[in-house]
Formats: C-alpha cells, structure tokens, sequence
C-alpha cells in the first residue's frame, strides 16, 4: 500500500494536535518506504563490500539512471532509449575531463570542476535528444532515440582520439574529500543511496507539482494541452533535460562504482537492459525504476551460479532474464508497482467487506 | 475584475474574430471555403449546418488547431491566423471538443488545476501549489460551477460522459476568457445535464462571447443572439435566430431534414 500512495493534498493552518495526527497518517501510509529506507541506511552493518558495491550500490545507481527514463515515460508519454547513452556521456566527459589510467586523454582537472561540467553537459546532450525528438510519439520516438543511442555507441567504439576506442577508460578514481576516500565501499554506498533517494524523493515530489501534472497532460493528451495554453514542444524538451539531469548524476556515480567506462557502457544492449528494468519495474511509479534494477542486478549477479547449480549451462544467463522478463509481462504489463498495486487493492477491498459485513 | 475584461472589450480593441477569406483543403476535399466571418466582443453567436458543412474545421482554423491553408484569422484585432494553439490560448480564446479531450489519468481536480495554470505563469513550477493559493481557489470555483464537486478527487477515466462534458466545458472556462468556441457541447447529455448547460452559458459574464456548434436547436436558439448557418464549406446564411428559423431557404436545406 505504502509504496504506491500518492500524499494527500498538503494541509495548512492545522493545530499542533491535528498536525500530531497528520503526520502519525503519513507515517502509517509511508510505513513501508521508511522501513526500506531505515534496512538501506543500517546496511553497512551488517553487509559486506560486494554486497553494498556490487549489488545495493549498483542497483540504486542503476535504478537512479531508470528513474529518467521512468519519468521520460511513465510521466511524459515518451520512450526514450537515450537515457544510458546520456548517463555514458556524463561518465566519459568526467573521465576525459578527470582522471584515468589513460595519461594521453584525460586532463586530470579536480573532480569538483569535471564532474559539474560532465553533468551539464549531459543536460545539454539530452536536451538536444529532446529537441530532435519532442515533435514525434511513440514509435517514432524510439526509433529517434535509439538511432542517437546507437550513433554514440558508434563514436565511442571507432574514436580513439577522445574515446580511446573500444578500450575506453581503467582505473578511474572517485574523489577524496571531507577527508573521505569515497572509493571506499561505505562510503559510496552512502554517497549512491543519498543521491538515488534525492532523485526519488524529488521525481516523486514534482509529480503532483505544475511541471509533472503538465507532463503528465502531455502524455495523456497533447492536442488538448496545446488548447489550455501549454507549449507541449517546450514542456517535453525541458522533461528530457531533467531527466538527463538525473541520469547524469546516475553516470557519474556508475563510473566512481564500476571505475571504468568502455563503448559496453553505451552499447545497444545496456540500453535494452535499462529499457527492460524501466518496464519490469513499473513506469507508473517511481520506485518502479528502484525495484526493476534490483530484481535486474539479482538475476545478472547470480542466474549462471543457479543455472549451473542446477547442472545447465551458465552462458545461458540472458535466457533467464529473458525469460523474467516476459513472466512480468505476461502477468502484469504494468510491471512490479502494477502487481503490487493490485495485490494492495485486492488486500484492501477485502479488508472494507469485513467492516461492512460486521 | 469582469469590469477590467469589459474595459479592454470596449476601448476599441475591434472585432473579437474576423475570419477574412479562410480556406482550409484536406487534400482534395474543400473543408472549408473563403469563409469570412466576424463576431463582436461579448457576441453570441450559433454555427449551424449539417454534417460536413465545415463547422468544426471552421472552429479548428479559429484555434489553430489546424491553420488555415488561405486567408488571415484575426482574435481582438491582432492576426493570429499562424500563431501556435497555446499562444491563442493565452491571449484568451478558449475551446472545448465535440468528443471530450481530457486527460484520463489524471484526477477531475487534476485537470481543472492544469487549465487555470495552462493560462497563468509558473507553468513549469516544480513546486507544488499550495491549498490556499488563489489559483486552487478558481479551481474549485470551477468545480463547483459544472457540478463536479463529489467526483473531484476520481480520475477521469472513471467518469460517466455526462460528468466528462461538464468537465470539458469547465477546462474551457479557466483563467480569464474573452471569447470561447464551444463544439457540441451538449452531445449526449441528459435533459436535465442540458438545462445545467444552458444555465452556465446563460450566466458567463456578458463580456464573455462565444460561438457555439450545436445541433440541439432547443439549446443552441436559447442562448445566441446570432446565427451563421454553413453548408458545404461556405457561408449560407446570417442572422438573428428567429430570422434563421423562418428562412424557407434554411428550412429547406437543414431544418426539413428531420430537424423541423
């Protein structure tokens, strides 16, 4: 129930005592999120590094990169297989501009210059996919997407100049600060959860705010939107530029976990795979993007161990999530945040037909 | 704050339409045909004519919807004729559709918040309006208005068509119109839902002017002052209703078909 319920229009001018009750409402309506939040903060407790990097970590960086593309498509109406490709380029211009084991490329500015400038222009890229693709709809927009997508597949792959080809980029460091080495485990961890729970907490906030309501105008009916006064064009090329916001902060931070960025990064096939983690999440909500990475990083972590455990072939990993996949489908096209949001209903509507019935 | 609205309507701002020569081709078919048109501010006026005669083609040339393909639209003087929908909007044209637009996802309350923000600033506010800003006072006036007030918080898809074209009327009432196109809008409501309508239209304020596409004549005669009648693309007749009503050429061509 918690995880799906939109918050109650704001209320103002309420006595201390109602306001004790408002919030005891939230907590037990939020109960769950704050239950998830409370394990993730005490991880490092009990987790070891693998763990907290390789499987929390990521799947909270990841789920902040399909947290673009929830917002791009959940809200706006658009898919858009640019949002890997956008987090890559804020990965690479950090390791071009930063450093990196390769001397020859990198110009080794302090990260607090490089990883702003990586950020912004990340923005800029998206808003130029945006800007090329905001007049088209649905398959269209995919088709646009993925051609720009495939385009910097391409560039990264064949330049050597900038890119250093297929090799890309080893051995690339995450700062020190505050007396911090965030290349240490905790650390990142925290340093990955703050920001996965900014971006969540804020796309959750703006979707009952005048930008997201109005995106969400957009997707359902654009003609109309046009006909109360909006600017659809404007409206979609600005959700693109803040959801490559996101998915360059979600870049950067890959790059600081992973501390390698190669042509894979922005391949064709992440692109897919964050595509399937957007869909078997559940666009319509955004933890949806947080749960399909985490049941997406499981699989990949550890289908070939239970492939081989039960005497068949490792290499046939990629089956398995295939065929997740299309469980999910099958049974809820809306994703995880669909099943579950029936099965709370379900859970609820029985609840009211005891009351009714006693 | 109707008496500023009458104040810009009368310091000679012209004409609130005026269609000059408009023509609108779907490939070979002629939708509409040099059709010139004007309407007075605070002008209510009715657009009769059979299927196909061009009535909604004329309205969506009017809004922008589509542009015209010949001929200049002007709204309060100033030449809209390329101007983008949005733009039109804000400069106080207002529309609703013959089969409802709505936004189905979204909640009653939700879409009537969109339309008053549509025509005011912040629309790109990340912040969310607080409940006691002016702007959530005008919508639940407009709630209130098409009776909406029980089914505020349910998402449109869940609404019965009555309570869609009350909605969708209410979407065209936002902000501070001047002028408002209504396409139909009394299809496929209930007697009574038809008397509520023709109260709202009957009450907007008298600096309020509209062109209403109907072919309920019970609803539409009520509440016009004026009457084009439009048949095949063009122009065929203009006048006060009873003038309409008694014209043998209008009865033959429109009302004798089953209407009379």
């Amino acid at each position: 129930m918690a995880l799906t319920q939109t918050t109650e229009p704001e209320q103002f001018g309420l006595e201390p005592a109602q306001r004790t009750t408002a919030f005891a409402r939230w907590v037990a309506e939020n109960w769950l999120l704050l239950l998830l939040g409370l394990l993730l903060l005490l991880l490092p407790a009990v987790a070891g590094e693998f763990v907290l990097t390789q499987i929390v970590g990521w799947s909270l960086d990841l789920g902040l990169i399909a947290l673009s593309l929830m917002l791009l498509a959940g809200y706006g109406g658009m898919v858009s297989l640019v949002q890997m490709t956008v987090a890559s380029v804020a990965g690479y211009t950090l390791t071009i501009l930063g450093a990196s084991s390769i001397t020859a490329i990198s110009l080794f500015w302090p990260w607090w210059v490089a990883a702003p400038l990586a950020i912004a222009v990340a923005v800029l890229f998206g808003a130029f996919a945006g800007i090329l693709s905001a007049r088209t709809e649905g398959i269209y927009t995919i088709m646009i997407t993925l051609a720009i997508a495939a385009a910097f597949f391409y560039l990264t792959l064949q330049n050597y100049a900038i890119f250093n080809g297929f090799n890309g980029f080893t051995r690339i460091p995450a700062p020190k600060f505050w007396g911090i080495d965030w290349n240490e485990a905790v650390p990142l961890y925290y340093l990955i959860l703050f920001f996965a729970a900014v971006g969540y907490l804020v796309v959750f906030y703006i979707s009952r705010a005048a930008f997201g309501l109005a995106l969400q105008g957009v997707r359902d009916n654009p003609r109309r939107m046009e006909a109360i006064g909006y600017n659809v064009t404007a409206h979609r090329v600005a959700a693109y530029a803040f959801a490559a916001l996101i998915a360059g902060v979600g870049g950067i931070l890959m790059v600081w976990l992973n501390h390698q960025i190669s042509p894979g990064t922005a391949g064709i096939q992440a692109t897919i795979y964050l595509l399937v983690v957007a869909v078997v999440g559940g666009v319509s909500h955004p933890i949806g993007a947080f749960v399909g990475a985490f049941i997406f990083v499981l699989l990949r972590t550890f289908a070939l161990d239970a492939l081989i455990a039960v005497g068949l072939d490792g290499r046939r990993f990629q089956l398995l999530i295939g065929i997740g996949f299309l469980i999910i489908m099958l049974f809820s096209p809306d994703g995880v945040v669909g099943l579950w949001r029936r099965w709370a209903a379900r859970v609820r509507g029985n609840g009211n037909g005891e009351r009714n019935v006693s | 704050m109707s008496t500023v609205a009458e104040r810009i309507a009368a310091s000679g701002a012209g004409n609130a339409l005026e269609l000059r020569g408009v023509s609108r081709l779907f490939g070979a078919l002629t939708a509409l045909a040099d059709v010139t048109l004007t309407v007075r501010p605070g002008e209510r006026r009715a657009v009769l004519g059979s299927n196909g005669a061009g009535k909604t083609t004329l309205l969506n040339c009017m809004t922008g919807d589509f542009p015209p393909t010949s001929g200049t639209v002007r709204f309060f003087s100033e030449d809209v004729t390329y101007l983008p929908p949005h733009e039109r909007i804000r400069r106080g044209l207002r529309r609703t559709y013959q089969i409802s637009l709505l936004f189905q996802g979204l909640k009653v309350r939700e879409n009537i918040y969109l339309a008053c923000r549509g025509v005011s600033r912040n629309r790109f506010s990340f912040l969310r309006t607080r409940a006691r800003d002016t702007l959530m006072e005008s919508v639940a006036d407009l709630i209130s208005l098409v009776h909406l007030e029980t089914v505020a918080d349910r998402l449109v898809g869940e609404l019965a068509h009555g309570q869609q074209r009350q909605l969708e009327i209410a979407l065209a009432l936002a902000g501070a119109p001047r002028f408002i196109l209504f396409d139909e809008p009394a299809a496929g409501l209930s007697p009574t839902e038809r008397g509520d309508l023709v109260a709202i239209l009957t009450a907007l304020p008298p600096h309020i002017g509209y062109i209403i596409i109907e072919h309920d004549m019970d609803v539409a005669l009520r509440v016009v002052e004026s009457v084009t009648m439009m048949h095949n693309g063009r122009v065929f007749k203009e006048g006060a209703p009873h003038e309409i009503e008694a014209d043998p050429e209008v009865q033959e061509l429109y009302l004798g078909g089953g209407h009379g």
